[in-house]
């Protein structure tokens, strides 16, 4: 045996998986790592691809926000006790105003009458200088995906974990981040934690690993997982958040916060190891590319599983950027029938539809859906639908939608729907409608030299 | 002597969205059910099952340590929660679909099956 000095593992507990997610995970989480003592960190992922889109159009509007809007609800509750505890806080919250966001967690820190917390900023990029809209523009003709001239919203680029690690190395209580890739929120602290090189393939990929097990909340103790027969989960109403203790060699063991209803077993963990990977030899990131092919996923004890195996191969070259553009209007429109020959009455408010809308001012198809008896499965074009007979189904709900260039072409989608009251068949009722500008999405590489992360403490 | 029943006794999975691609991921309550997976469950069963949405590709990545698979589905979701009309947008429904597919279990696998009762008739593929 060899005498490596042991380094104590370390402890990363999630309070978030995304934008808009319970603000009542953290305290469970925050009081679980302070009952076991030790290193441990919190962390908030609250950055869904459109979250930040729509962020960044918000701060267009207003300098001062494009934060995540319940950060003060998020943090209230455990800041006190984090800062007490030495538990660094790390979130991307800061979505694409991470500098407003830090100021938010300073006048908290004020108002609860705390010490002034160490909040580091870590800057994402929102590509805005010329010579990166150019290349943006350029990478994604070549790729045959080019949009048009002065028809970015916005984009932004996913940074790694170096940024964050900086942060906590240089004292920060709350690093605050705008777009960096969901796994470094796990990965910054564990770099800072042990001191792993940055080309430590296979620890990084541990690391990586054990973010993305966290990166989506109760998803991994049972959130997202209940099928009634088959899949129990039990006190799901209370669904507990998870924590991963990291060890040196970068293998984690995941269990739940204490006091808190669902699960964690073999089959909750495999399900979030998978889940949005593609190749699984192949998981890229910006700190690493993950490779599960080898892993192992072990029940170690009640409600704790052991991740091992995972391996690293060198970090991709470029980063991933995405960029929006502004791309029409969403109009969606729905009216319910009950009783006798509902079904057939949505049907006949479907053909009314169709004739009353022209194909002139929509993008695409009219969407049809019968929601109790077909609305999800079928795609877009509607072939499904057709082809489905017509049954005798006695509460059903009718749902159009469609795209549309402009958004008078919208309104009139909703103007028809809302006329089926009158106009319609018999018995409509319950008219909902919904115009939303929608923005399009392309995903392209971009270098890492020309993509910058700034660190700044106050 | 097999019976055919709903892949959701034998296994269970999760689905995830990136732009325009789906992955489906199909775990086994058993590692016994595995070889059956890895058997039936073949990207030209998947790709026939999505006809309706036209994947342009669809590939199964083996993980036997974990007793399970992946699969990636390009093009299936419409263009994408950003374009898509489904109100569904990330295809966040269509695990099920897999798990609605048939799988022929010998008699001697059928009480690894996850259902107490395998002989249920609710237990066959039904499509409308």
């Amino acid at each position: 045996m060899t005498s490596v000095p042991r380094v104590a593992s370390l402890l990363v507990g999630c309070a978030a998986g995304f934008s808009g997610d319970r603000t009542d995970a953290a305290r469970p989480v925050v009081d679980t790592l302070i009952r076991l003592g030790g290193p441990a960190v919190l962390i908030f992922e609250t950055l869904a691809e459109r979250t930040l889109a729509l962020a960044q159009l918000a701060r267009q509007r207003d300098p001062e926000s494009g934060y995540e809007p319940l950060l003060d609800e998020m943090l209230r509750p455990v800041l006190a006790d984090c800062l007490a505890h030495r538990i660094p806080i790390v979130g991307n919250f800061g979505a694409a105003n991470p500098p407003a966001a830090a100021r938010r967690v300073r006048a908290l820190a004020a108002e609860l009458g705390l010490r002034m917390p160490v909040v580091a900023v870590v800057g994402g990029d929102a590509l805005t200088s010329p010579e990166q809209r150019g290349l943006l523009a350029r990478t994604l003709a070549e790729e045959g995906q080019a949009i048009e001239d002065g028809t970015i919203a916005c984009a932004n680029v996913y940074l790694g974990a170096e940024g964050i690690a900086d942060a906590l190395w240089q004292g920060a209580d709350v690093v605050v981040t705008g777009r960096v890739a969901d796994p470094s929120l796990t990965v910054g602290p564990a770099l800072a934690h042990f001191g792993w090189a940055l080309d430590d393939w296979d620890r990084l990929a541990g690391a990586t690993m054990a973010g993305h097990l966290l990166e989506c909340g109760a998803q991994v103790c049972g959130g997202y997982y209940a099928d009634p027969g088959f899949k129990e989960v039990p006190d799901l109403a209370t669904v507990g958040f998870p924590i991963a203790r990291i060890e040196a060699d970068g293998s984690c063991t995941v269990f739940k916060a204490d006091r808190t209803g669902g699960c964690v077993d073999e089959h909750t963990v495999k399900e979030q190891l998978l889940y949005e990977l593609h190749d699984p030899s192949a998981y890229l990131t910006p700190d690493v590319v993950a490779d599960i092919g080898a892993a192992e996923v072990r029940q170690v004890g009640p409600d704790e599983v052991r991740l091992s195996g995972v391996r690293g191969h060198r970090r991709p070259e470029s980063l991933k950027a995405n960029v929006f553009f502004a791309n029409g209007w969403l109009a969606e429109g729905e009216i319910s029938y009950a009783g006798p020959g509902a079904e057939a009455r949505a049907r006949l408010a479907a053909e009314v539809l169709r004739a009353r809308l022209g194909e002139r001012e929509r993008q695409g198809p009219l969407r049809v859906d019968l929601i109790g008896v077909t609305s999800v499965l079928g795609d877009d074009t509607g072939d499904a639908f057709a082809r489905l007979p017509a049954g005798d189904a006695r509460d059903v709900r009718l749902r159009v939608a469609a795209n549309h260039a402009d958004r008078a072409g919208a309104d009139r989608l909703t103007r028809e729907v809302t006329a089926l009251y009158t106009c319609g068949p018999a018995g409509g009722g319950g008219v909902r409608t919904n115009v939303r500008p929608r923005l399009g999405l392309r995903s392209c590489l971009f270098p890492r030299a020309l993509a910058t992360a700034t660190v700044t403490l106050t | 002597m097999t019976r055919t029943v709903e892949l959701r006794l034998a296994a269970h999975g999760r689905t995830g969205d990136k732009g325009n691609r789906s992955n489906i991921s199909v775990i086994a309550w058993d590692p016994a059910l595995y070889p059956l997976l890895v058997d039936q469950l073949t990207e030209e069963a998947v790709a026939r099952r999505f006809a309706s949405r036209r994947p342009t590709r669809v590939t199964r990545h083996l993980l036997p340590n974990l007793h399970a698979m992946n699969f990636v589905l390009d093009d299936v979701l419409d263009g994408g929660v950003n374009d898509a009309l489904n109100l569904d947008s990330h295809g966040k429904a269509l695990s099920f679909v897999v798990l609605a597919m048939p799988l022929e279990v010998p008699e001697s696998l059928l009480p690894l099956l996850r259902r107490p009762n395998p002989n249920h008739n609710d237990t066959m593929e039904t499509t409308r």
